[in-house]
């Protein structure tokens, strides 16, 4: 068997949220330098607030304010940060409920003096971020604040959540690094395709040639393993005009994207028809591969020149 | 101050039995390796597929109802559970559904199909391959995005800082997690899919107070499991698992609300599956970190005679999206060679035991 492929996958993508009244008040508080609290039915003070009370579902919204300095509740120490943490040296994570609040809320402690200066219990007070833009990590991180122990006296105070140009939705970028390895079947489809060759994968039990193949039969929930090398040549089963320009594409619109049959598989592909006007592409065209330099899937498929292929002879495939 | 979880008292109200009798009748999984490189999602399930139906002689046509659990971000493979499907033969079209979830709560879904009576067996399954992205990573991608998820903490982290919330309650320190550790992998040595078996050093902090040893591998895997109801689970197995009970119950998603050293969510849906009815001699619980089993056994109220995590539990093989499926397994695997008699099984998700699935699984008097 040939060597499995693997090749680096980044998925990024930027989550575009918008904020109820309590988030965007307590995000527009942190950019001013305000934590917020939101009052329960029951007289608690729930920080970092919530649009609904998380026993009754009861609707929030009355807002107080909370103080700067409060409590760990628990602490687990991050010798080893990671991307997007924080912070950047090794750290504490904790739950610190601020005084004035009935609960805790995640971040980060820069302890320098390390694991051995962090308890549950000991006093800590935001320290904010330079820039802030109305989100979570406004607070930069909490720090060490000894000198405060009056925690008992802070009673919250009524605030009406209002800032001047509130913050109405977070943009939450977000990257995953992957290693992609594609198994089987699709390894050694890749590898054909490097030698200019197309490889199918016949199913031991209904016969159908499946391009590219799966590993699996769809219909027969079974391995397929013969490999069966089809085409190169084809026939478009059905296509679309592409009207519209790709973003980072360099293809010319309109083009054609076609259902193609390659000779002696049973699944059709699809690919791009190129070499011939697109409002001239028709079912039954009969079309050949054009390979990249270097290797790879098609760039894209031209006509063969042959005459049409007849319907009944690719009807089971559209 | 705890958001508290309305309970009943301590005597447990009555139960009614599920309006049909559902059982579990087969259960496979894969070895559960660190990579699987060599193999597509559906590579590796088919095998399991084939193995579960072979057990009961079903063909898929015969199945009432498919269901199966997984994730795309695991893997950063987008739609894989469609193609996961390849491996199932969904031709003609079956009834099928699937939970971005565990296949714990996948096999939930398909036992409220059987209940309906609009399907008489179902197919659950589920899988997952960790390998390929940074697990750690992708599981802060679950978490509340205004809040938490901006600050990546990653799954070991949240888990530390439960762990030292117990610590600090007295509920355990690090030689008992150690010993959790030990005994699961321990048990592990007689379950041949496992990943880690045998004793396994501590090692150094991953996020202290949590070690290597306190953590579970990171791997592939996947399991199946088939549902009958009534006669036809007769039919197709010698000693079906019944399933006396199911229900799952989820907690409040930010975790400075919750007593993270407590588990009302776990409770609560073991009572109203009828654990607390009767005991259980053998429970297989999800607890993916050492110090997540002191949550659960507590919370579950199992003393040292019960028999916790024969098959190693998720210390010893987690494969995420089926380690709460195989609890669920294993348990009716014990059941069917006539090692329990009744037994509870557990599934989790989110962080710090968010939400928990307890099921109660009993075999017929001998």
């Amino acid at each position: 068997m040939p060597e499995v492929l693997k090749a680096p996958l980044v998925v990024e993508f930027p989550f575009t949220r918008s904020l109820g009244p309590v988030q965007s008040a307590f995000l527009s508080g942190l950019r001013e330098r305000v934590v917020l609290g939101v009052r329960t039915g029951d007289g608690r003070v729930l920080v970092p607030p919530v649009e609904y009370d998380p026993v009754t579902s009861e609707e929030l919204g009355e807002l107080v304010e909370v103080a700067l300095t409060g409590t760990v509740t628990t602490w687990a120490w991050n010798h080893e940060p990671r991307r997007g943490q924080p912070l950047d040296r090794p750290f504490a994570w904790v739950l610190v409920r601020l005084d004035g609040a009935d609960t805790a809320l995640l971040h980060a402690l820069d302890a320098p003096d390390g694991p051995d200066s962090v308890r549950t219990g000991m006093r800590v007070r935001v320290r904010w971020a330079e820039d802030r833009s109305g989100a979570v990590t406004d607070i930069a991180c909490f720090e060490p604040y000894e000198a405060g122990q009056a925690a008992a006296a802070h009673a919250p105070t009524v605030h009406d959540g209002r800032f001047a140009d509130p913050v109405t939705g977070i943009v939450a970028p977000a990257r995953l690094d992957y290693t992609y390895a594609p198994g089987r079947a699709q390894s050694a489809h890749l590898h054909a395709l490097a030698e200019r060759r197309v490889v199918g994968e016949r199913c031991p039990s209904c016969r159908k040639v499946y391009v590219p193949p799966r590993g699996a039969c769809p219909t027969c929930g079974v391995a397929t393993s013969e490999r069966v090398e089809v085409g190169p040549r084809g026939t478009v089963t059905t296509y679309c005009i592409v009207n519209i320009k790709a973003k980072n594409l360099d293809i010319e619109v309109p083009y054609v994207y076609a259902h193609i049959a390659l000779d002696g598989a049973d699944l059709a592909l699809h690919g791009r028809i190129g070499g011939i006007p697109y409002d001239q592409v028709r079912m039954g065209l009969r079309v050949e591969p054009v390979w990249p330099d270097g290797g790879g899937h098609p760039d894209h498929y031209r006509p063969t020149g042959e005459p049409d292929a007849d319907y009944e002879t690719y009807k089971e495939l559209l | 101050m705890p958001a508290p979880m309305p309970t009943s008292g301590a005597a447990p109200r009555s139960v009614p039995r599920p309006l049909r009798d559902i059982a579990v009748v087969a259960f496979a999984q894969t070895d559960h390796l660190r990579t699987s490189d060599e193999l597509s999602e559906v590579e590796m399930l088919m095998p399991v597929l084939h193995r579960v139906l072979a057990q009961t002689g079903l063909r898929t046509g015969d199945i009432g109802f498919t269901c199966s659990g997984s994730s795309d971000y695991l893997a950063g493979r987008a739609f894989s559970f469609t193609m996961a499907l390849d491996g199932v033969g969904a031709w003609p079209p079956i009834s099928e559904s699937h939970v971005e979830m565990d296949g714990a709560w996948a096999l939930y879904e398909a036992w409220t199909k059987l209940l309906t009576g609009d399907a008489d067996t179902a197919l659950v399954y589920a899988y997952g391959k960790s390998s390929p992205g940074s697990v750690r990573d992708v599981l802060t991608r679950q978490l509340d995005p205004y809040y938490l998820a901006p600050l990546w903490p990653d799954s070991v982290a949240l888990a530390a800082l439960q762990a030292q919330a117990l610590i600090d309650a007295g509920d355990t320190d690090e030689p008992a997690l150690a010993a959790v550790a030990s005994r699961n992998r321990a048990s592990a040595a007689g379950n041949p899919h496992a990943q880690l078996r045998g004793p396994v050093p501590q090692g150094d902090y991953v996020v202290r107070p949590l070690r290597i040893g306190d953590c579970p591998p990171v791997g592939d895997g996947a399991a199946a499991v088939v549902l009958a109801a009534g006669e036809r689970a007769r039919d197709l197995c010698e000693r079906p698992a019944w399933i006396r009970g199911i229900d799952h119950r989820v907690e409040a998603h930010g975790l400075g609300v919750r007593d993270l050293t407590d588990s009302p969510s776990a409770r609560l849906a073991a009572e109203r599956a009828g654990a607390f009815e009767r005991p259980v001699d053998t429970a297989e619980l999800h607890a993916p970190f050492s110090s997540q089993e002191v949550v659960l056994r507590k919370a579950l109220r199992l003393d040292d005679r019960v028999h916790v995590n024969p098959s190693g539990g998720a210390l010893a093989a987690h494969p995420i999206m089926a380690a709460g499926l195989i609890r669920i397994g294993e348990a009716a695997e014990r059941i069917r060679r006539g090692d329990s008699d009744r037994a509870l099984a557990h599934a989790t998700s989110g962080p710090c035991l968010q939400q928990n699935l307890v099921a109660v699984l009993e075999g017929d008097p001998r």
